[in-house]
């Protein structure tokens, strides 16, 4: 009942492998720190018994997850009931793709050891609950800028 | 001290950790060697400590201590500080935090930075867990900065303004002007999130809503450009110019054209071209179709597009992606009431999905051919159904067996072919039928008169075959009870009729009795059946040893019955063949609207009106003569409320039905005067309807014991707890001096319990 009406497209966006461990959560949202565990889990729970028979679209609490898995990871985006399903899942795909060239055939250990910059790649790519920029060219250009800065 | 180790140090030893407990020992060694390392105000290495410290926060240990290091690391000048400062503020900081505030003049500062990636990382940790407090002071510099020519940074500000806008409504105005070109950008990531800001301020304010509709026409010409344009490299998916952006303006557009004729009648043709030009091969194609399919459906269009939009929605459920069949069973759920005919078209794919592997297309699947069976393809669609009913998950078959049943009452073709059909889902969910319909179907079965035989002699053969089903075994023998003499007389015509014994089916009832696999409510309708039978077996004598046996039995309510039973064979036999005959027709429960009467226990006050709940504002009677005497329902006063009590027998599902000598043992509700005022009086008489006792039938007696006409008399119900009328006109008319009129008011038992 919280999460209704607020007006918020993404509520949360959630890297996670199989095993459960969160390899980014990126809250839009407010939530207290034991609320955010819950949620985690129960994505987690919801995703993985998932399979190929299935859709990449779970209703979940007031809203949906819309997900896709890529080798051992689940990418979730938790959107509003009355998003576009087919839309946000490209947006994903999209996501991914940046991760992709941006650590050169990015793998699970890219993730872990350069946590802060997926963060980086993230907030290029949405802001506000929101989808920002979507050409891949110009956030892999501002990935580079970004990185020769430090 | 030696310096704090590296980052990648850390996390690889970390992750050589074997179990639990040993990752907890290190992260707790690291974390007091941070700790002692904050305490020395150490800037150089503060940027490694709070990096390792949001790693280990993303493991899913504490990390509260590490707060006031984000700040510092904020306000520093180094630009590697500031990064991992701000992405610790989003992680750690939320605003729950006390220190949240202190980074609102940091963030201010840095707004204004120099350096475009400094502005970028506060808009962006502005933008995503502001607080409103911080929104509130901080809105002057987010305006301000809407007006930059830096696209880079328009893209985040604008977004920023959004949240801004979320956070604090009232601000809204204030970002007015700076939308006054918004669309005339050429740069498409600009335009994505203008379009977005001007979503979130026609969603949030109708004034504003008005106020762009004039926006139309641009947003038709872009997204026109968008689709005839050439390939575009930067924004191309898969070989569609910026989808995203195509999306999010076809999504404006449903908000701007949802109640206005003319925005509707402007976009009509670009959505038509959009409709008809998408590539559909990937996924992104379809995205946008089913984003203009919502558009489409949302405004007030015309029914050509109407109909090309459903048939997209035809094409989807074709499709081997399950995503796309998935969105479009769920839009075409949405549009199945309003675009009827058009959605039957594609009632045979639909019917189709039935068979899907995933669990939530073929719920979306069931729910929708429900909604598409008619007069029409009822025996087709029901032959479908039952066949999903025998191979579905447990948890679809409550639904769809009530599903089954409704469509059936309302398009059964024949009385045979609606039997037929309730004896399949009996037999194959029995188990999963709801509480409510047995009485409904034994209500039906009763009434299908020419029927009974068949009914009577199909139901007993489920029985012998399986007893486990107990809505199945409560219907067949109360069927049984009511109709076994059609049984052993042999006279079904629709089949061949099977020769059974009185004993064969006393045997199979008291073997109801005895088994296991009966609940306490189907042993009481086995019992009242062997009883009723008393009247049309002759096997008289065996019955009369059933029900005194029963007599003493543990299960109180079976005793009850067996008891009252054996006094009917013992004291009132006269009276046993008139009580026992078979039931006549039932009507089908007139109630008016599903009202409720107030229900509270034990409290029977003949005469004080109390209302429990705040009355409803009653109509004012029209003009009297004797004004006076009927203002307590002419508007100022309060209507009175009935409270009674019905009599509150356990309610077993249709074992009321049975219960005919209920009545004769209970005291049932005493008439009460409701009203008694200068010559006016009103008085309630309770009696359960019979045939039907799951309806309490109230009588309103109003009779004018004075020497004037009463005219115009209007007599309302006001119940508190209701879906659509919240007054109930039940009596309208003249009331001559020195008479009464009654009038009846029917109200559904099963609703009150």
């Amino acid at each position: 009942q919280r999460f209704k009406g607020l007006g918020i497209t993404i509520r949360f966006i959630l890297i996670q492998n199989r095993a459960g461990k969160t390899r980014l959560a990126k809250w839009y949202m407010q939530f207290d720190d034991d609320e955010k565990q819950k949620l985690i889990e129960e994505v987690h729970a919801v995703v993985t018994v998932r399979d190929a028979k299935h859709t990449n679209f779970v209703e979940f609490r007031n809203f949906k997850i819309i997900y896709r898995r890529y080798a051992g990871l689940y990418f979730c985006i938790c959107v509003d009931v009355t998003d576009n399903n087919l839309a946000y899942l490209e947006g994903i795909h999209n996501f991914v793709e940046v991760l992709n060239e941006y650590f050169h055939n990015v793998c699970e250990l890219d993730l872990v050891f350069n946590f802060y910059k997926v963060y980086t790649v993230v907030d290029e790519m949405f802001l506000a609950g929101e989808i920002r920029e979507t050409s891949q060219t110009k956030v892999l250009k501002q990935l580079l800028m970004l990185q020769s800065l430090e | 001290m030696p310096a704090p180790i590296r980052l990648r140090e850390l996390i690889r030893t970390i992750r050589t950790a074997r179990t639990q407990a040993e990752e907890r020992e290190m992260i707790q060694k690291e974390c007091a060697a941070i700790r002692s390392s904050f305490r020395e105000e150490d800037n150089t290495y503060r940027c490694r400590n709070v990096a390792k410290l949001l790693y280990m926060h993303m493991l899913g240990y504490p990390a509260h201590f590490g707060q006031l290091e984000c700040l510092k690391l904020i306000a520093s000048q180094k630009f590697t500080d500031k990064r991992i400062g701000y992405l610790g503020a989003m992680l750690l900081l939320d605003e729950r935090q006390d220190v949240h505030l202190l980074m609102t003049n940091c963030i201010k500062n840095d707004l204004n930075h120099s350096t475009q990636y400094v502005q970028g990382l506060a808009l962006c940790t502005l933008g995503c867990m502001g607080s409103s407090e911080m929104c509130r002071d901080l809105a002057g510099e987010v305006e301000k900065l809407l007006k930059t020519s830096n696209s880079y940074l328009r893209k985040k500000v604008t977004l920023c303004a959004v949240h801004v806008i979320r956070k604090v409504p009232e601000l809204m105005e204030m970002f007015l002007p700076a939308t006054k070109n918004l669309l005339s950008e050429k740069n498409h990531g600009v335009l994505h999130t203008s379009v977005v800001l001007l979503t979130e301020m026609c969603e949030r304010s109708p004034d504003m809503l008005s106020h762009f509709r004039k926006l139309v026409p641009q947003l038709v010409r872009i997204l026109k450009n968008l689709i005839m344009s050439g390939y575009s490299p930067e924004h191309d998916v898969s070989g569609i110019s910026d989808p995203f952006l195509q999306v999010r303006i076809l999504r404006l557009l449903r908000i701007l054209g949802r109640s206005d004729d003319d925005s509707s009648e402007a976009m009509n043709d670009i959505l038509a071209q959009v409709a008809t030009n998408t590539e559909t091969s990937k996924n992104v194609g379809n995205a946008i179709l089913y984003e203009t399919v919502l558009t489409i459906m949302d405004i007030k269009s015309e029914s050509g597009l109407r109909v090309l939009a459903i048939n997209i929605l035809g094409r989807f459920l074709l499709n081997n992606d399950k995503n796309i069949r998935y969105v479009a069973l769920t839009s075409l759920l949405k549009t199945v009431q309003t675009d009827h005919n058009a959605v039957q078209r594609h009632r045979s794919t639909i019917v189709d999905c039935l068979k899907d592997l995933d669990v939530s297309i073929k719920r979306r699947a069931m729910e929708l051919s429900f909604a598409l069976v008619n007069g029409n393809n009822i025996r087709g669609m029901m032959k479908e159904l039952l066949y999903f009913l025998d191979s579905c998950d447990p948890e679809f078959k409550a639904d769809c067996a009530s599903g089954v049943f409704l469509a059936a009452e309302k398009y059964a073709p024949s009385k045979r072919w609606h039997i037929d059909t309730i004896m399949r889902v009996l037999t194959t969910a029995g188990s999963y039928v709801r509480d409510d319909s047995v009485p409904n179907l034994i209500q039906l079965i009763t009434n299908s008169v020419e029927m009974h035989a068949y009914t009577v002699q199909r139901l007993y053969k489920a029985l012998l075959d399986d007893i486990s089903q107990q809505p199945l075994v409560q219907v067949s023998s109360w069927c049984i009870g009511e109709y076994g003499d059609l049984l052993v007389s042999g006279q079904c015509e629709e089949e061949e009729p099977i020769q059974v014994t009185e004993d064969e089916v006393l045997d199979v009832l008291e073997g109801l009795l005895v088994s296991n696999l009966s609940t306490p409510v189907t042993r009481g309708y086995a019992l009242t059946a062997i009883m009723k039978l008393s009247t049309r077996f002759s096997s008289v004598n065996r019955i009369k040893k059933v029900v005194s046996i029963y007599g003493s039995s543990i299960d109180v309510e079976l005793q009850q019955r067996a008891v009252e039973y054996n006094a009917l064979f013992k004291k009132y036999d006269h009276m046993r063949p008139a009580l026992l005959e078979r039931m006549p027709i039932m009507e089908k429960t007139a109630t008016n609207g599903p009202t409720e009467i107030v229900q509270t226990n034990g409290e029977t006050e003949p005469s004080v009106l109390d209302t429990k709940h705040p009355p409803p504002v009653t109509q004012p009677a029209n003009q009297v003569r004797a004004n006076d005497l009927l203002d307590l329902l002419g508007g100022n006063d309060v209507v009175p409320v009935i409270q009674t009590t019905l009599p509150t027998k356990p309610a077993s599902a249709g074992g009321e039905l049975l219960d005919l000598l209920g009545d004769l043992s209970l005291t049932g509700i005493p008439p009460m005067t409701a009203y008694n005022k200068n010559g006016l009086k009103i008085e309630f008489t309770f009696e359960r309807a019979n045939p039907n006792p799951n309806i309490a039938v109230i009588t309103i007696h109003a009779s004018n014991s004075t020497e004037a006409d009463m005219t115009d008399f209007v007599f309302q119900a006001a119940v508190p707890k209701v879906s659509r009328h919240s007054l109930e006109l039940i009596l309208k008319c003249l009331i001559m001096k020195h008479s009464r009129v009654n009038s009846l008011f029917n109200q559904n038992c099963a609703t009150v319990f």
